[in-house]
């Protein structure tokens, strides 16, 4: 429960309000798995939830990325090489990479929501024999956001990822499509009988995400959503991630839709 | 003629109608293609057609003295371009861009009004299916509005 202290080995703008911390890991047998969030706590001003965004077979750093949001957010982005956060974690539940195996593979994300999902597409990459069709659909506010924009176009010149990008407003020059990301639905390819949907992003995008994955035929055990609610404790002690009859710190933040059976519905208190 | 009932019956919209009925759709439509960079209609000008892109995409953009040329929104296979045919003043609210070289089918909409009036049946059908199209544009538009990727403060 007490965090530890980790020192900061580098810090990436990505954007200008968004940052990507590497931090060393509490022991060489640190792990985690696609989906978790650690607690990070910058010392004096509070404690955050902030999912981790690297590759799960790199042990040897914790890749998070940050978007300065507030007090805590502001004070973390501002650190520099050699500082020092507290840790504790990883928490949560994980993207079930099982479940999407031997079947097409849907990742939707939008906006920050791409950091969450990320360390599930390496997973999915790293494995790539395992998976049928895999589609990465991404939708942020402008061009100028693209989250992880080199990588972004890196996975595009793969031949077995698809990866479509859409913004909601766009200059002229913009070559892209321009609309929410839900239009890329339509256009990508992958069996909604049998496909597996990951969705991150912000609630009312999951939410219009998740209808029109349910009218294209996708069954509510195979869509997969993160749900970040705010959090305090992160171990299911102070309730203040509850969420209908789930804590979303430990029951989540990843569950089915079939397991919420409508609470993403319900509106944070 | 008989081409165009050829590619009205595969695609998605026409699903479930009759032939009868496509056919007599088919009757106000021509195949037409643009090409990169052209420009399919332009604000204020007179709408007369709707058009059903079968390949490429096009961007629908807005003129604005204080933000330039903005794309609205893109559509591309399967969806239909322009609405202002439909109604009066008949002119078109924003400039369609072709952003990559396209193949479409062109509606003349007084046209279909005429076969729609002549068989309402048909009509009725027509106009739900656009109606359906239309609010879920409407919808999506509104998300995208609410700039849900911002960070509010
Ligand atoms: C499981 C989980 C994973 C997360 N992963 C990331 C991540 O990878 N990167 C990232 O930048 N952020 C992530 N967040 C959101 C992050 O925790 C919040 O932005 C942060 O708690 C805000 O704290 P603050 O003190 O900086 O700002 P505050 O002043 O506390 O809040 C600033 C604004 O952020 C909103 N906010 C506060 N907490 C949350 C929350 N939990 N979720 C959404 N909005 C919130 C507040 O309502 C307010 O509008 C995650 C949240 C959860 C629950
Ligand atoms: S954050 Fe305390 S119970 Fe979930």
């Amino acid at each position: 429960m007490r965090p530890t202290a980790r020192r900061i080995l580098s810090v990436e703008r990505e954007l200008p309000d968004t940052y990507t911390l590497e931090i060393e890991p509490p022991g060489s047998d640190w792990s985690f798995l696609p989906g978790q969030y650690t607690m990070l706590y910058a010392f004096g001003i509070g404690e955050v939830p902030i999912s981790i965004s690297g590759d799960p077979s790199d042990a040897t750093r914790i890749v998070q990325t940050i978007r300065a949001a507030g007090a805590v957010t502001d004070a973390l982005v501002a650190k520099v090489p050699g500082d020092f956060v507290g840790l504790r974690g990883p928490y949560g539940t994980a993207w079930d990479t099982k479940a999407g195996e031997g079947r097409d593979v849907l990742i939707i994300a939008g906006g920050i929501g791409l950091a969450p999902v990320r360390p599930l597409v390496l997973d999915v990459l790293n494995h790539r024999d395992r998976y049928g069709n895999v589609t990465l659909l991404y939708g942020a506010r402008s061009p100028r956001d693209l989250l992880f924009a080199d990588q972004l176009q890196e996975w595009r010149g793969r031949f077995d990822l698809e990866v479509l990008i859409t913004v909601d407003q766009a200059e002229q020059t913009w070559r892209g499509p321009v609309g929410v990301v839900t239009s890329l639905i339509g256009r990508s390819s992958f069996d909604p009988d049998a496909a597996v949907a990951y969705v991150c992003g912000p609630e009312v995008m999951m939410r219009f995400t998740i209808q029109e994955l349910e009218r294209k035929g996708f069954s509510d055990d195979r869509l997969y959503v993160s749900m970040e609610r705010n959090m305090k404790c992160g171990i299911g002690l102070c309730g203040h991630c509850q969420l209908g009859r789930f804590f979303i710190c430990k029951d989540g933040p990843v569950m089915t839709c079939a397991q919420m059976a409508g609470s993403c519905w319900i509106r944070e208190v | 003629m008989s081409e165009v009932f050829d590619v009205l019956v595969n695609q998605p919209f026409f699903a479930g109608m009759t032939d009868e009925q496509v056919r007599a759709v088919a009757k106000s439509a021509a195949l037409v293609s643009f090409d990169e960079g052209s420009v399919i209609f332009v604000e204020g000008g007179p709408a007369r057609y709707t058009y059903l892109i079968l390949e490429g995409d096009v961007a629908l953009t807005l003129r604005t003295q204080e933000h330039g040329s903005k794309i609205i929104q893109t559509l591309h296979r399967g969806e239909f371009v322009g609405w202002s045919w439909m109604y009066p003043p008949y002119r078109w609210n924003f400039d369609a861009n072709v952003q990559t070289d396209v193949k479409a089918v062109q509606f003349d909409g007084p046209k279909l009004k005429k076969i729609s009036l002549a068989d309402p049946e048909l009509g009725y059908t027509m106009m739900r299916r656009f109606t359906e199209v239309i609010v879920n544009r409407m919808q999506a538009l509104r998300i995208q509005l609410l700039d849900v990727y911002s960070t509010f403060r």
